[in-house]
Parts: structure tokens; C-alpha cells; sequence
């Protein structure tokens, strides 16, 4: 019987490392993460686990010091957040360059500046292109559900990536919901012992690891990496099934709610997707035909299975919690513009950015969406295509 | 804590071990880096494994052009300003999976960075890593400048040297600070273990060191001054002459901080003037055109208070 509690999202994912038991955990407070360290090294603290904590001085050490013990060997993770990701940046394309199968949890926060310690995604979103798989949550409990899976999507052997758990801060990291958590012997043989092929601290084999590569070889360490990113998305769909039969709860690339005869879609990530949710029941109930598809897994990003659940929506509203100061688009709907464009979809776009720095996103703010998505197909006005909602009014 | 070896070695048994660093590198002929490097292996006991760290630099470049490494033992390199933390990473793991009982072998952990990656860019990471104590080595191979990217100024440096960022011109005398003195920053940790060294007559000094810093239980820091031919511009035969001097002098005396306690290693019987070690530098060379003969007063005024400084350290 799966165990009844209630839990904040970083308490959540503490929970999770705690079943996992993982060899080393390099890190560096940072709010709003902090508490998952804090959590692991009380862990230890009573004998619970046996993970080697190391209290680095900064993230940037952090992150060092996890590629050092994941190249060694060893099951290794971080947490961190916003700046403490920003100051890791380099470090996230050797890792991913090295093949490492380390798992971040991120608790996203706005970077600086000014600085802000609220949620929004711009310190992933800005990692996007580092190589790593990219995993969000929308609450607690797929924020633990996710870490669970996250050894078994970056160890496989056709992946070899390194992932990174994501959940908004304080909206999920800090909020109490209700939880189902996992037995932890189901837990353990979910996830299995770490068995790594080539490591540096191998009895049988000496390698190196972190090569100087030409132009001769550099571009096929990148194409290796692709070819690994493409593989994942099959293997993260098995594993979101094989942790369903289990669980009861299972795992795709994204969900789709009311998506299926929906005139209207919304394309969000995380913890907003649960108010649009609210907005969508209501306005399904006056009759209008809304849906929503959540992003689950960003990268790899799942262009042709999005077009395709999108195929027959009229209008879409693609949401960015970033910006990405292009004055185009935000991140999600650069990418996710260029492939409805390669899919021929005549669907009529608007993307809105919203809930920056933790600025509030509503009900309201959703159901206003979905007019002005309604006059752009219905009337043919012409909104603007690209906008901010939520800003304070002057 | 420290471990002895299994039996006492002799000088040609030192040098009759199998090298750890193979031949076939790309590193420059006389370069001290690599002089440094094997000097610093040789003190590993057979039968003992090892993973080598680099911070970037000349010789990561040099030594793991994929797809040929140098070493024989497992090396990691991460990035520039982080060899500290990584290799504190790898001490860690190791911890754990002995403890698993998932290795057998017993390893030791050492790793290398050039002045740039050690004094200025991995400073950080480096302090913080010996902080924490991880049982490694830290070896700074310290060639007074970035040579990788082309003789820039680092904080390693000696005042008046001429590099490609403090130029020697009509309105400058080269580097305009004195250099950071590492080893009594890296004492200043409490670390058990603090050697400075570099390549004297037969390398006794330092292979006693290295084997001190290896075999030390917790943290352990390693100066060893690797001369650069194309930096200090020199000839590349005379590096050892150029070691000789640095320590003759007092430019770069030999001690070591074993568990607190400051001990000399060597005082020269008649301290030789700096402008020997200077003269032989092309970096120098401004240095000794007429009217200059201040700088040379002031850079000997400066060699005299540290080493006056140390002289006190050493004496409690």
C-alpha cells in the first residue's frame, strides 16, 4: 500500500533521495532548494542513509565536485536553484559532454537581476542548450515521481545523460499538498543498484575522462550527445509506464487535459498548468472547448508527438514563464512555433509570458486568454502575437 | 598519519620506476610542468593506484589530446578553476564505494594546476577543497605567468616580469605588484601537509615532499616552481641552473609546514644576489639597462623581507 502524507515539494524530492540512497551529494545552499540539502544532511546525520554529503563553497564547486564523483564512479547529485545554476553553467556541458548520468534537482527561481528569489524559468530556460534532460513537475507529487525515474532515464545505456528535476519554487517547493509516496523496497528495485561501465576508480581499467578534442573529434562528441537526447525520449516513455505499473501513476512526454476535442489549447510547464486546469473546467462547463497540453520533458523536446496532439486546435496559447529577450517569442514557443510551422499547422498562435519573478497568474488571467484567443480565430482580430499578461497597471 | 613505504628505496630505485607519465606529450622541451609532474608520480608506492586531476592548462592540452592520454593511472580533467573541487569529488566517491566494499585497490588522489588555474581562476575551489580536508594532493606547478594562452600576468608572477599583459614599454617596468606567496596562504588553511619545492640537484627535496603530501592522511599542498622556457625566456638546458639560483637567492626557498610546524628545508651557506636569478631571464632584461637600478634594490628589498619573514616562521 503506497503511504498517505503531506509534503512540500522539496521535502518531497528529500524524501525521494532518501530512497534512493545515492553515493555523493555535493551542495551549496540556495533559496528556494536549500531545504533538500539541508533534509539529505540530517539523513545522514541519524544514520538513515549512507550518501557521503560534501558542503562545498559554492555551486559552482558543487557542480565540480559531482562531475568529479559521477566520472568516479559513484551514483552522484546536487540541488540548486537560479543564480547557484548560473554559476554552474559551464560545468552543465561537461557533464553532459562527459556523459554522466548526474541528476540536478532544481527548484527554478527568476536569476538576478534584479534579484528575486520567486519562481519563474529562466534559470533552466537558459540551460536548455547545455545538453541535459530537462524533467518539470506541476506538484509534489510528480516532483517526487520524477526523481524517481531520473537514475533510470540517465543511466540507460542508450542515454548516458545527465537530467535535471524541476519544480517551481516556492509554489511547489514550499507549499504542503497531499502525497503518495512509494514503499521503499518497490522504490529500491525501481531504481537498482549503479552498476557503471567505465569509471575512473575501476579496479580493472584505467581511463581518462575530460579529453582535449580537435575539430577532428569535437563534433562527434556533440552528435553522440544528440543521438543519446533522441534516444532518450523512448526511454523516458518506458520508464514513465514501467513507474505507472507500478505506481498507478504513469509518465509521457507531457499530459493532455480535455486535450482531445478541444477547439482551444493552452502549452504550459509546471505548477500554472493547475490553475489553467481550474480556468479550463469552468469554461468547459459554459461550453467552450478548451484543453491544455503540459510539457513533462523539454529536452528532448517533443516536437512531432506536441504537433500531433495539437493537429486539430484552432488556437493556442503557448505560455512562457521566461524570457528569452529575442522579441520574438519566449523559449517554448520559439521551439514549439518552429515546429508547428514544419508540421503545416494553420493553428493561430499567441504567446503570452507570465509569472515572472513570481508574479501571480490566475484564473482570470487564463480565462482572459482564452477570449482573446477565441476573437483571433472566431473574428479574425489581430492581437498582438507575442505579450506580457499579469504586468501591474500604471 | 603517514604511511611508510614498504622498503627503503634508493635514488636509482626511484628513477628505475616505471614513469606515469608516458613519453609522446605535446609539452614544450625543457618545460618544468612535466619535470614537475613525473617528479611528483615517482613518489606514488608501486602497487598503489591513482587518479590524476588538471586544472586547464598547458598541460592538459598537452598530455590528453583525445584520443592519446599521457598517463598511466585514471585522469580527470573538468575545467580551468575547478580542479580543487572536482578531485575532491573523486576523493569522496572513493570513500563511499570502498566503504561498499565496490573497490579494492587503494587509491591516492593528485592533482595539477599551472599558477593561473591554482593561484588566480581555481583560488576558490582549491581553498576550499583543502578546507574540507579531502585526502589529496594539490600540486600547483607554478611557472609565474598563463602560458597556455601566451605569457600573461598572472598573480604568480614576480613584480617587474614582462608579459604580453604588462608589457615592458616607455611608460611601464613590466608587472607592477609582487607576487601572492601561495604556500603560507595554503598554511594558513591548517592543512596537515604544505610543501614548496622545485627541481634540485638530484630532486631529493621534492620527492620527499610529494611522498610527504601523498602519503599524508587529509589535505596537502605542493609549490613547485616549473620554470617555462618561453615565458622566463631562457635557454631550455638551463632550467636546472635557473632552479639552482631561485633557490640560492632565496627567491624561492625550500620549506614545509608539517601539521603547523614551519620548517626550513635549506639556507643557502652565502645567499646569492637576485640579479643572478634575473639575469639569466629575458623577462628580466629591462631590469638591467642603465637607470634601473632601483628596481633591481627594490625587487632584492622584497626577496629579503620574505625571507627574513620565513627565517621567523621557521625559528618558533
Amino acid at each position: 500500500m503506497a503511504i498517505r502524507e503531506r509534503l512540500s515539494g522539496n521535502e518531497a524530492v528529500a524524501y525521494a533521495i532518501k530512497q534512493v540512497n545515492p553515493d555523493v551529494m555535493p551542495a551549496f545552499p540556495i533559496t528556494p532548494s536549500t531545504e533538500i540539502p539541508q533534509l539529505v544532511a540530517s539523513y545522514i546525520s541519524n544514520g538513515d542513509i549512507d550518501t557521503e554529503f560534501i558542503p562545498v563553497e559554492s555551486e559552482h564547486s558543487a557542480m565540480s565536485a559531482t562531475i568529479g564523483a559521477s566520472a568516479a564512479g559513484a551514483r552522484a547529485l546536487t540541488a540548486t536553484s537560479s543564480c547557484g545554476m548560473a554559476l554552474m553553467w559551464e560545468l552543465l556541458y561537461v557533464a553532459a559532454s562527459n556523459r554522466l548520468p548526474i541528476v540536478l534537482t532544481l527548484v527554478n527561481r527568476a536569476l538576478s537581476g534584479p534579484i528575486n528569489i520567486n519562481c519563474d524559468h529562466s534559470d533552466s530556460m537558459g540551460a536548455r542548450d547545455s545538453g541535459w534532460i530537462q524533467i518539470y513537475a506541476e506538484n509534489n507529487q510528480e516532483a517526487y515521481d520524477n526523481f524517481l525515474q531520473a537514475y533510470r532515464i540517465s543511466e540507460h545505456k542508450d542515454v548516458h545523460l545527465p537530467v535535471m528535476i524541476c519544480q517551481d519554487g516556492f509554489i511547489t517547493s514550499h507549499a504542503l499538498a497531499n502525497i503518495e509516496l512509494i514503499e521503499d523496497d518497490k522504490v529500491k528495485s525501481f531504481v537498482g543498484e549503479y552498476e557503471p561501465e567505465h569509471y575512473l576508480l575501476n579496479d580493472d581499467e584505467n581511463i581518462a575522462i575530460g579529453p582535449y578534442a580537435v575539430s577532428n573529434y569535437y563534433m562527434e562528441t556533440k552528435k553522440g550527445q544528440i543521438t543519446a537526447m533522441r534516444n532518450a525520449k523512448k526511454v523516458i516513455q518506458e520508464i514513465g509506464k514501467e513507474f505507472g505499473a507500478m505506481s498507478g501513476r504513469s509518465y509521457g512526454l507531457f499530459e493532455e487535459y480535455k486535450l482531445d476535442d478541444a477547439d482551444y489549447a493552452f502549452v504550459m510547464i509546471g505548477s500554472a498548468a493547475g490553475t489553467t486546469k481550474d480556468a479550463i473546467d469552468e469554461l468547459r462547463e459554459q461550453g467552450v472547448k478548451v484543453g491544455l497540453l503540459k510539457i513533462r520533458v523539454f529536452r528532448p523536446f517533443p516536437a512531432d508527438e506536441m504537433t500531433a496532439a495539437l493537429k486539430n486546435v484552432k488556437g493556442i496559447a503557448i505560455m512562457d514563464r521566461a524570457e528569452s529577450f529575442s522579441g520574438q517569442s519566449g523559449p517554448i514557443a520559439s521551439e514549439l512555433g518552429a515546429a508547428l510551422f514544419m508540421a503545416k499547422s494553420e493553428a493561430k498562435v499567441i504567446n503570452y509570458i507570465y509569472g515572472l519573478g513570481g508574479r501571480d497568474y490566475t484564473v482570470d488571467n487564463a480565462k482572459d486568454i482564452v477570449t482573446e484567443l477565441r476573437d483571433y480565430v472566431e473574428k479574425g482580430t489581430e492581437p498582438e502575437q507575442y505579450k506580457y499578461i499579469g504586468l501591474r497597471s500604471r | 598519519m603517514t604511511d611508510s613505504p614498504a622498503k627503503k628505496m634508493t635514488f636509482k630505485d626511484y628513477m628505475d620506476k616505471p614513469e606515469r607519465l608516458a613519453p609522446g606529450h605535446r609539452m614544450c622541451a625543457g618545460c618544468g610542468g612535466t619535470i614537475a609532474v613525473r617528479a611528483v608520480l615517482r613518489a606514488l608506492h608501486e602497487g598503489d593506484q591513482a587518479v590524476i586531476g588538471n586544472a586547464t592548462g598547458c598541460l592538459e592540452v598537452s598530455s590528453f589530446m583525445y584520443p592519446f592520454t599521457a598517463y598511466t593511472d585514471s585522469y580527470i580533467h573538468n575545467a580551468f578553476e575547478n580542479a580543487g573541487a572536482t578531485m575532491g569529488g573523486v576523493e569522496t566517491a572513493y570513500n563511499i564505494l570502498k566503504r561498499k566494499g565496490k573497490i579494492k585497490d587503494n587509491y591516492k588522489f593528485i592533482t595539477f594546476g599551472g599558477d593561473g588555474g591554482t593561484y588566480d581562476i581555481g583560488f576558490q575551489s582549491l581553498s576550499g577543497a583543502m578546507e574540507r580536508n579531502h585526502d589529496m594532493v594539490y600540486v600547483c606547478y607554478d611557472n609565474g605567468a598563463y602560458m597556455n594562452t601566451g605569457i600573461q600576468r598572472s598573480s604568480a608572477t614576480p613584480m617587474y616580469a614582462d608579459t604580453t599583459t604588462t608589457p615592458v614599454g616607455k611608460e611601464s617596468d613590466g608587472k607592477m605588484q609582487n607576487r601572492k606567496d601561495l604556500a603560507a596562504i595554503l598554511a594558513a588553511h591548517d592543512i596537515p601537509y604544505v610543501g614548496q619545492s622545485t627541481f634540485i640537484s638530484n630532486f631529493n627535496d621534492l620527492h620527499k615532499k610529494a611522498e610527504k603530501a601523498i602519503y599524508t592522511k587529509g589535505a596537502a599542498f605542493l609549490n613547485v616552481m616549473a620554470p617555462c622556457p618561453r615565458g622566463w625566456r631562457y635557454e631550455a638546458s638551463e632550467i636546472m641552473e635557473i632552479c639552482k639560483l631561485g633557490v640560492e637567492t632565496c627567491y624561492w626557498p625550500l620549506f614545509e609546514v608539517d601539521h603547523g610546524q614551519w620548517i626550513l628545508n635549506y639556507e643557502p651557506k652565502k645567499k646569492l644576489p637576485i640579479e643572478d636569478f634575473l639575469i639569466k631571464q629575458g623577462r628580466f632584461k629591462h631590469l638591467f639597462k642603465p637607470g634601473n637600478e632601483h628596481l633591481i634594490e627594490e625587487f632584492q628589498a622584497e626577496v629579503d623581507r620574505r625571507w627574513e619573514d620565513l627565517l621567523f616562521r621557521c625559528s618558533r
